[in-house]
């Protein structure tokens, strides 16, 4: 199949989705209307709140700071989960020390910690870039501990008889390998990021994509609420593509057979 | 005059725990001598410690009893002067072909711009000049291993230790890589431990042949000295009369071992 006509399929697709939504949504069905417009709206008001949003312009706000929560969420998380993962791996008793509070903390769903952060860190930023740090934190930390404990016997072998020091080891075998690991669980963990950012906006917040879904719901706007989450999936869309487009530089190394690992 | 001794095992045992807390010899009383400038080749069947022994060469293992000395030191750590090939696939997946031979030097402190163009001029001599920006994913395992001989020949070590290094390649390819090898030592003979388990390989590229017994336990039974002349051909000198008759004379010794081996583990299959 050509990628033209596959791209007209894909558009299909969503044309006959919002036409049916319109149709079923405002024209009676043997007398009743199947999608209420009180529960489900229409595309139409849906896509005019879209407008009217970055028509008015104080859709750039709320885009502007969750995505300053999600990448400082990511930062940070990747950060420590690097920093920590290298530094278990590399330790073996601390990792054993510490496993079953990781395995604890990790177990824990991590929203019942939104309410804590709201009060230790406030309303502001930094509780929904806490929330996200969380989740971002073991997905970076399971795989970097991951990478740097399976690197290959022989490749170190090799390192170390070509004469590399433990420092040399460090830099040009486990870092180059926990790197691969990490960046192999890119999408997860940015996509980990938006959601801390988003749940926690949602949880209490004053602006982000998050405050005003929960907002709109808070008033019965089914259409503010549909237009959030239009404008949210949109969002992930082109920072999942921005991803893409930094994996396919730093991983030009890796055959793609072994794509998807983490 | 005599030449000096490079590599020199004496007695070396080599044993290993096992989990259940027993003890594993996997070579007995080691004794060999590599003398500088010499190619010896170590044949023995599957699982008979030969890989083993090249590890306690190359320091990466510690003998349980004995010694290694080398150039008359005793060995203490990794092995200094030894260039290893490995078996598998060693090189570093995330470095090009050109980074993974420059990093030899790079890590002496060699700076930078000299090592790349000296790792250049190997990869040339290793016949992949054109190759220099491929990553390892995307070389076939003959050129790999051409980069992986590359990689080691740079620090130009004094001896160079083998395992089985061209065992995961075709046949006609490993004939190929037999004589860049040769041509390659030849340049300026080094000290060379070549483990294999293919007898013909061993006699086309060595000066001496050396014979282990099957494991567990295993020992050095047989030393043959191939007087073939050099320089060698690996097609060639596969036809020659004295290739043969060595050939035979070895086989006989190592037939039964390589039974034995076998035997031994089709048993240790059973009992698990």
């Amino acid at each position: 199949m050509s990628r033209t006509t596959l791209f007209a399929l894909q558009i299909l697709v969503a044309v006959v989705g919002l036409v049916l939504w319109q149709v079923l949504s405002t024209v009676p069905v043997f007398g009743k209307i199947l999608l209420p417009p009180f529960f489900f709206s229409n595309p139409l008001d849906v896509f005019s709140q879209i407008v009217k949003w970055f028509a008015s312009g104080v859709i750039w706000k709320h885009l502007g700071i969750t995505l300053a929560e999600s990448i400082l969420a990511f930062v940070i998380g990747s950060l420590g989960g690097v920093l920590v993962g290298f530094w278990f791996a590399r330790q073996p008793l601390v990792a054993a020390v510490f496993d079953p509070y990781v395995k604890m903390v990790n177990a824990l769903p991590r929203v019942v910690l939104a309410p804590i952060f709201a009060l230790w860190l406030g309303l502001g930023i930094w509780s929904k870039v806490a929330l996200g740090v969380t989740l971002v934190f073991f997905i970076v930390f399971f795989n970097v501990y991951q990478g740097v404990k399976e690197v290959s016997r022989t490749v170190l072998d090799n390192g170390r008889m070509l004469g590399m020091s433990e420092r040399q080891l460090m830099q040009h075998v486990y870092w180059p390998s926990a790197l691969s690991w990490m960046f192999s669980s890119l999408h997860t963990s940015v996509g980990f990021a938006v959601v801390g950012a988003v749940v926690g906006e949602y949880l209490g917040s004053a602006a982000g994509l998050g405050y005003l879904i929960q907002q709109a719901e808070g008033i019965f706007d089914v259409a503010g609420v549909f237009a959030g989450m239009f404008v949210l999936s949109a969002f992930v869309i082109l920072i999942d593509f921005g991803v893409t487009l930094v994996e396919r530089r730093l991983l030009v190394w890796r055959p793609a057979a072994s794509d998807g690992r983490g | 005059m005599t030449t000096p001794t490079a590599v020199a095992l004496e007695d070396a045992k080599v044993a290993f725990r096992l989990g259940d807390g027993r003890v594993y010899t996997a070579v007995e009383k080691a004794h060999l001598a590599v003398a500088q400038g010499e190619f010896v080749a170590i044949v023995g069947p599957t699982g008979c410690g030969k890989s083993t022994l090249l590890n306690v060469a190359a320091g990466l293992l510690k003998p349980a009893a004995g010694s290694v000395r080398i150039f008359d030191q005793p060995l203490a750590g990794l092995n200094r002067d030894a260039g290893y090939l490995f078996q598998a696939d060693a090189l570093f997946p995330w470095k090009t072909a050109l980074d993974n031979v420059a990093i030899g030097l790079e890590v002496k402190g060699t700076p930078r711009t000299e090592a790349l163009s000296q790792a250049q001029k190997w990869l040339t001599a290793v016949g992949l000049g054109a190759f220099a920006n491929r990553y390892p994913h995307m070389l076939s395992g003959g050129q790999r291993k051409r980069v992986a001989l590359a990689q080691v020949l740079i620090r130009d070590p004094k001896i160079l230790l083998m395992d089985e290094p061209f065992g995961p390649l075709d046949a006609q390819t490993r004939q190929v890589m037999g004589n860049l090898l040769l041509d390659l030592w030849s340049a300026d003979r080094k000290a060379v431990l070549f483990v294999t388990h293919d007898l013909e390989e061993a006699i086309a590229l060595a000066d001496r042949v050396v014979i282990m017994s099957a494991g567990p336990s295993s020992r050095i039974i047989g030393d043959w000295r191939v007087g073939l002349a050099r320089p060698r051909d690996i097609f060639e000198v596969r036809l020659d009369k004295e290739f043969h008759a060595l050939h035979r004379e070895i086989w006989s010794v190592l037939k039964d071992e390589v039974m034995k081996g076998y035997a031994q583990s089709t048993q240790a299959a059973e009992v698990v």
